[in-house]
């Protein structure tokens, strides 16, 4: 147990060392295309942390989304386009001081958070009886995949659905926004093309020569 | 010192031990399947296929390999040198790895974790980066639209196959693919009343449209015929792969036949009940399960093969058509629809658990 605890801590330093040096390279590296990869990089070791904090099915769902679906299209469009890097390093000083300011503030509340962290006596009765909800689910053989979906759509689901709406809007709004309609452009119709016959498609016709339809 | 070795070495160099007893097998096997690839696909032709290197050319791969590795790797010099050399890295091991949750018989796996199948879920779906990152640094027109497009076709298939994914879950009730397997020993042959026909028991039977769906859906994610735009060579001469030559190349083949042996494992576990006899009387079930595993990827394999060799090559719109308004429209339907009938019936994991805690209540 004791050998297990060490190298879990062994796997956590090397984890959080490479995420937190990927995630500064996403912000230094000159390619855009080399940040992207380097972006990937720190949600691997994110997924890892996950793992080690038992939690695997968000560790498998964060690779599947993020890095399996969304970095690809992240690539996908930073690969086409055409980025001008001196363009963008000539308002690098320019826009230091702005940059900074909103870094500072960012950092200064992160830090007010963890500084302050407390959970109100109101929800600490509430902590315990989770914390014994999910020693009991633990003891019982549950997986944190099936504890989190006996929350997520019970106690939760009209947050689920509230999310999953938002998503619909977004994908709707995406559509609506590049939906033109040509209307000179002749589209291929499989079901026309499917229910087809010779009947309808083939006509013979008695031609006499000399003479023509 | 004995101790030492107990308590610190053994456990990694057993998990060494099992890898190189999945792996070695499984290489020689990717061979081999590479051999029967080509066989089927001239026997199909009318030819005699591989013939010369070995008795009935049973050595052709080996040697294919070791005029791989001879050749010289050539290096564009306009590439991005460590981004040209990843990729093909990263598409052999992300295959590789993922056979680490397969289990090949009961208990016969080397990580058994709760959620296998989404971890063969997400790393297959990384395998698209080995293509992308290909298509990229290798500097070049072709392999670059290659990429693109590959990366589209990829991403897009796996939507179908992640609510095939779903709908077999809803019948299973775990995400652990050993559990997969032991949810198909009952079912339908047992409700018919003819228990020894254990094959109907299987969910390719109940959730045939989504074992269509998913087969389908694994040749355009292994980017096989009829599906392999990206290297469709009478395009784009041979899409991502253009530039390389030598090891990386034939790292690249090496990780697609290991990704397409890897979907046919997949359709052996999820549809046809993995390492069990499809008859369950004598000298079948006394059979060791991971020979029927093995034989259950080679009929999968078979299949592609066949596809391989009687199918014409999509035009992309169509391909696009077929995953965004065919597949994802029907396996949408098929999840409400099983999750439907699965609740009404009172079938299924759920309703199972439901009835054993009322039978303790």
């Amino acid at each position: 147990m004791e050998l297990a605890n060490a190298v879990a801590g062994l796997f956590f330093y090397v984890f959080a060392a490479v995420m937190i040096m990927a995630a500064f390279m996403v912000i230094t590296a000159r390619n855009p295309v080399h940040a992207v990869l380097f972006l990937i990089l720190a949600f691997f070791n994110a997924a890892g942390l996950f793992i080690l904090l038992g939690a695997e099915f968000l560790a498998m769902i964060l690779v599947i989304v993020y890095v399996g679906a969304v970095m690809v299209l992240f690539l996908f469009v930073v690969m086409m386009l055409d980025v001008d890097f001196a363009e963008l390093r000539a308002g690098f000083m320019k826009y230091l001081p702005m940059g900074a300011v909103v870094g500072g503030i960012l950092m200064a509340e992160l830090l007010f958070v963890l500084v302050s962290w407390a959970i109100s006596p109101a929800v600490e009765p509430k902590k315990a009886s989770a914390l014994k909800a999910a020693e009991s689910a633990a003891a019982a053989g549950i997986t944190n995949t099936e504890a989190l979906g006996l929350v997520l759509y019970t106690k939760y689901v009209y947050f689920f659905q509230a999310a999953g709406l938002i998503l619909l809007v977004a994908m709707i709004g995406a559509i609506v926004l590049t939906l033109h309609h040509k209307p000179h452009v002749r589209r291929q119709n499989i079901p026309d093309q499917v229910a087809r016959d010779p009947k309808k498609a083939v006509k013979l016709v008695q031609v006499e020569s000399g003479k023509g339809i | 010192m004995v101790e030492f070795f107990w308590t610190y070495l053994w456990g990694p160099l057993w998990i060494v031990i099992q890898s190189l007893l999945l792996l070695v097998p499984l290489l020689i096997g990717v061979a081999y399947l590479i051999y029967a690839d080509r066989k089927i696909w001239a026997a199909v032709q009318l030819r005699r296929g591989p013939n010369v290197v070995g008795p009935w050319g049973l050595l052709q791969s080996f040697a294919d390999m070791l005029k791989f590795v001879f050749k010289e790797v050539v290096i564009p010099s306009g590439s991005n040198k460590i981004l040209f050399l990843l990729a093909p890295l990263v598409t052999t091991v992300l295959a590789l790895t993922t056979w680490a949750v397969i289990p090949v018989d009961y208990g016969w796996v080397i990580a058994n974790i709760n959620v296998g199948i989404l971890f063969v879920f997400a790393i297959s779906s990384l395998e698209v980066y080995g293509v992308i990152i290909g298509g990229w640094a290798s500097n070049s027109k072709y392999p670059f639209l290659a990429a693109l497009r590959s990366a589209a076709q990829m991403v897009s298939y796996e939507v179908s196959i992640g609510f095939v994914i779903v709908t077999v879950l809803l019948c299973v009730g775990s995400l652990n693919l050993t559990e997969v397997v032991l949810a198909q020993r009952s079912g339908l042959a047992d409700w018919l009343g003819i228990p020894w026909a254990s094959f109907l028991n299987w969910f390719w039977l109940p959730l045939l449209p989504m074992f269509v769906v998913f087969f389908i859906s694994a040749l355009a994610e292994t980017n096989r015929p009829p599906f392999d735009l990206a290297e469709a060579e009478s395009e784009l001469v041979a899409g991502h792969m253009v530039e390389y030559s030598s090891t990386p190349y034939m790292l690249f083949m090496l990780g697609e036949y290991v990704a397409i042996t890897l979907m046919c494992a997949l359709m052996a576990i999820l549809f046809m009940g993995g390492w069990l006899p499809p008859l369950d009387i004598w000298p079948l079930n006394a059979v060791p399960g991971v020979i029927w595993f093995i034989a259950k990827v080679c009929l999968g394999f078979f299949m592609f093969a066949m596809v391989k060799a009687m199918v014409p090559r999509y035009r992309y719109d169509q391909l696009m058509r077929l995953g965004w308004k065919v597949f994802l429209p029907l396996s949408l339907f098929m999840v409400i629809a099983v999750a439907g009938v699965l609740h009404f019936f009172k079938l299924g994991p759920v309703a199972k658990a439901a009835a054993q805690a009322a039978g303790v209540n």
